[in-house]
């Protein structure tokens, strides 16, 4: 039950010439995971959306399936069936070429992340370098989403969206390397095999000890900056740059821009949950006879919902505040970090070296925010009224 | 700093979508084709005819006199008064309009052909859901249209109309009282007289 | 051998696109075409380590470092009539020259014997242990120089902000 998708495709793979099987088996996988996680795009629109809705008293999308499970469905015959709007003082190649090459790299991202026992797309040595190659190259492609429109504003969105995606990247490659030290490789396979096995009841996933929370943490909130998603979105936030850096798509161009937003969001979700919290292994050793592909897609599941959520409750970071939030918390604090998993990894295994490393972590983390509301005065508001 | 403040409020959003499903309370949409908000009582929409009674066109409250016609600010009454007269609820003889239309793409909802009618017979509706296809023929509401019977005017409006009826009741007793009245004198006179008209009779037959 | 072509051909494309083409902007993103061509490259030597990194690092930054710089100084204004000089006879021959003499340097040098050692199988992990134990002190005094670089950026930033 566990390897039934391995199987299939070794199957299927069977019956091509003994040839081509590589590509064979690549292009099966290729089709698999698009498959997949378009599908579970589509279901993630309407779930944000009528989760938003439960969060603010309100019902989401109900009307076109039983509870609005077809929106999705509705949603694309619009995005397709919408006019393809070019202004005309934009750039034509670049604009056209924006949206498509976005969604590359943030497919190819997600060949990396096993989504179960033997189930990697491509198991490389260095896959979270990889990982983090592609993501890189996803900025440049909003810059020229950005610029090819010709709209001040849209100008001003990419650039925010860059300086805020290339600040984020540095605490997010930083929380990675903590695990990738302590796993000792970069390969996502071995790296999830680090944790397996169960001490005590409790999984011996990365997240469970201290640096791996703190870590998880931080990768978590770059993670939501990285992919320009609530509360870090004000490259394209509604009310104030209408929309950013796609104001001048219409139709399917941006339903692709939202398809790579929300593929990046699963990408680094998933590289998350093979990072900190074990992979597809299960939490607990008299549940491993579920699926591992369960737990991973269940897992993922839990992390768009905390998306969702903070989404749902977190009020949209300005600019400067979220570029010290980047520079002057999130930097320190990934770099203390690195220095207590290093520090985890020599010491004995006992209660000392939880209270050590729990102390290291929270110290810094106590000292820098009482350090860096010094300035700001956060109290009741005063106001000074004309005479 | 600390994050206190968003565990406190993500632990808030938690309860609101938690609470979404578990009280009714909490989620106020009124989902609109299949639920409709109760309307208020003073609500007001277009003009409908009361008409008492199960016969909308012998209990027709509205004698024709014009009133409304004339006083309509936008003017969009028209109404042509009939040949004949037919009771009204006093008893008495009154003319009814053969033809009372309302265009309300033109009415304004302003009231003040309620206000001048000295009849009750023309009050204001609530109905709101009046879409039609044709622009300009459809929004043109006749008679039979217009005409609602004073249960439904109850209904609506009931203030307005336990008022309407007592004034109409009491008129109705009135015409009453009158008619007996009348009708006693008359009685009264027939067998009074005699004598006059007894004596007088054969000097006038000579 | 056929994907080595096609490899060279787009990186050659690429980079010659970044000098032709007149809009600068288009010419940054023609020079990212090259560098994904070279990371390509890196990829089809299985050099898996240096493939990534240059995805990482150049297309990831510095092509972004040049897009900016571009965008603040001059790449608004309207692009040149012609990008070729007048003298542009002259220059080809000058590069006819240069490219001979090289080509020629390599082809008659001793990398052209034939008995070539197998292709180590070069792991990362042996690149990160080469780093701490050979390659130490390059290492430090790259780091070095990248923080001197950083605090350089944050003065000539905060020194702008003081002088307004």
């Amino acid at each position: 039950m566990d390897q039934i998708f391995v199987t299939l495709k070794h199957w299927l793979v069977g019956f091509g010439p003994a040839q081509c099987q590589p590509i064979i088996s690549a292009i099966i996988s290729v089709a698999g995971i698009i498959g997949v996680f378009a599908t579970l795009f589509a279901i993630t629109t309407v779930l944000e959306r009528k989760g938003l809705g439960r969060i603010q008293n309100r019902y989401g999308p109900n009307r076109v399936g039983p509870f609005g499970i077809l929106q999705p469905l509705a949603d694309g015959v619009k995005a397709i069936i919408k006019e393809d709007i070019v202004p005309r003082t934009a750039d034509s190649v670049v604009h056209f070429l924006a949206p498509l090459v976005l969604v590359a790299p943030v497919f190819l991202a997600l060949a990396v992340v096993p989504m179960g026992r033997n189930m990697v797309a491509i198991d490389i040595d260095a896959g979270v370098l990889f990982f983090f190659a592609v993501g890189a190259a996803t900025e440049l492609l909003l810059f020229m989403a950005g610029w090819s429109s010709r709209n001040k504003y849209s100008l001003l969105g990419a650039m925010r969206a860059i300086a805020q995606m290339i600040s984020y990247e540095v605490p997010l490659i930083l929380s990675a390397v903590s695990v990738i030290m302590i796993a000792g490789s970069l390969s996502t396979v071995k790296i999830i095999e680090a944790q397996a096995g169960y001490a005590g009841g409790l999984p011996r996933w990365f997240v469970l000890t201290p640096w791996g929370l703190a870590g998880f943490i931080l990768f978590m909130i770059a993670a939501a900056a990285e992919s320009n998603r609530s509360p870090f979105d004000l490259p394209e936030g509604e009310s104030e740059i209408i929309a950013g850096y796609y104001i001048e798509y219409s139709g399917f161009k941006f339903a692709l821009f939202f398809l790579g937003e929300y593929i990046g969001m699963f990408a680094v979700s998933g590289l998350a949950i093979t990072l900190f919290l074990g992979g597809w292994h299960a939490p607990f050793a008299f549940l491993t006879w579920i699926p591992s592909y369960v737990w991973f897609f269940g897992k993922l599941l839990a992390l768009i919902a905390v998306f969702i959520w903070v989404r749902g409750t977190l009020p949209r970071l300005r600019m400067d505040q979220l570029m010290n939030f980047a520079w002057k918390f999130m930097l320190p604090m990934a770099l203390i970090n690195l220095v207590t998993a290093g520090i985890w990894r020599f010491l004995d295994p006992g209660i000392s070296r939880w209270l050590i490393c729990s102390f290291l972590v929270l110290g810094p983390y106590i000292m820098l925010a009482r350090g860096l509301l010094q300035g700001s005065n956060v109290g009741k508001r005063t106001y000074r009224y004309a005479d | 700093m600390l994050g206190e403040g968003i565990v406190k409020g993500m632990a808030e959003t938690a309860r609101n979508f938690l609470g979404s499903y578990v009280k009714e309370d909490r989620l106020t949409t009124v989902q609109y084709p299949e639920e409709r908000l109760p309307q208020k009582e003073a609500a007001r929409n277009f003009p409908f005819l009361v008409y008492d009674g199960d016969d909308w066109q012998a209990g027709m409250r509205c004698v024709a006199c014009q009133i409304c016609e004339k006083e309509c600010p936008p003017q969009c009454i028209y109404i042509t008064k009939s040949k004949d007269k037919k009771p009204d609820h006093a008893g008495k003889a009154q003319l009814y309009p053969a033809i009372f239309d309302i265009d309300i793409s033109v009415c304004m909802s302003c009231q003040i052909c309620v206000e001048v009618c000295p009849f009750d017979a023309i009050k204001m509706d609530t109905e709101f859901e009046l879409s039609t296809g044709d622009r300009f023929g459809d929004l043109l509401q006749h008679k039979n249209d217009l005409s609602k019977p004073n249960t439904y005017f109850r209904k609506l409006h009931p203030t307005e109309a336990a008022e309407a009826d007592a004034r109409l009741a009491a008129e109705k007793a009135k015409a009453e009282a009158k008619g007996k009245a009348d009708a006693e004198a008359k009685a009264k006179a027939a067998a009074a007289p005699k004598p006059l008209a007894a004596a007088l009779a054969p000097a006038l037959a000579k | 051998m056929i994907l080595l072509i096609i490899l060279a051909l787009l990186t050659l494309v690429g980079a010659v696109a970044a000098m032709s083409l007149r809009n600068l902007v288009h010419c940054a993103l023609a020079l990212t075409v090259a560098f994904a061509g070279l990371a390509a490259l890196y990829l089809q030597l299985d050099a898996q380590f240096v493939g990534f990194a240059q995805i990482l690092v150049y297309i990831g930054a510095v092509a972004i470092l040049i897009v900016f710089a571009i965008l603040l100084t001059r790449g608004s204004e309207t692009p040149q009539p012609s990008i070729l000089s007048p003298s542009w006879l002259g220059g080809i021959a000058v590069a006819v020259v240069v490219f001979s003499v090289l080509a020629m340097t390599i082809v008659r040098s001793a990398i052209t014997d034939r008995n070539l050692p197998a292709a180590p199988q070069v792991s990362v992990r042996q690149i990160g242990e080469q780093l701490m134990t050979k390659y130490l002190l390059p290492l430090e005094v790259i780091g070095l120089l990248l923080t001197a670089a950083l605090i350089g950026a944050v003065i000539i930033a905060m020194q702008e902000k003081e002088t307004k």
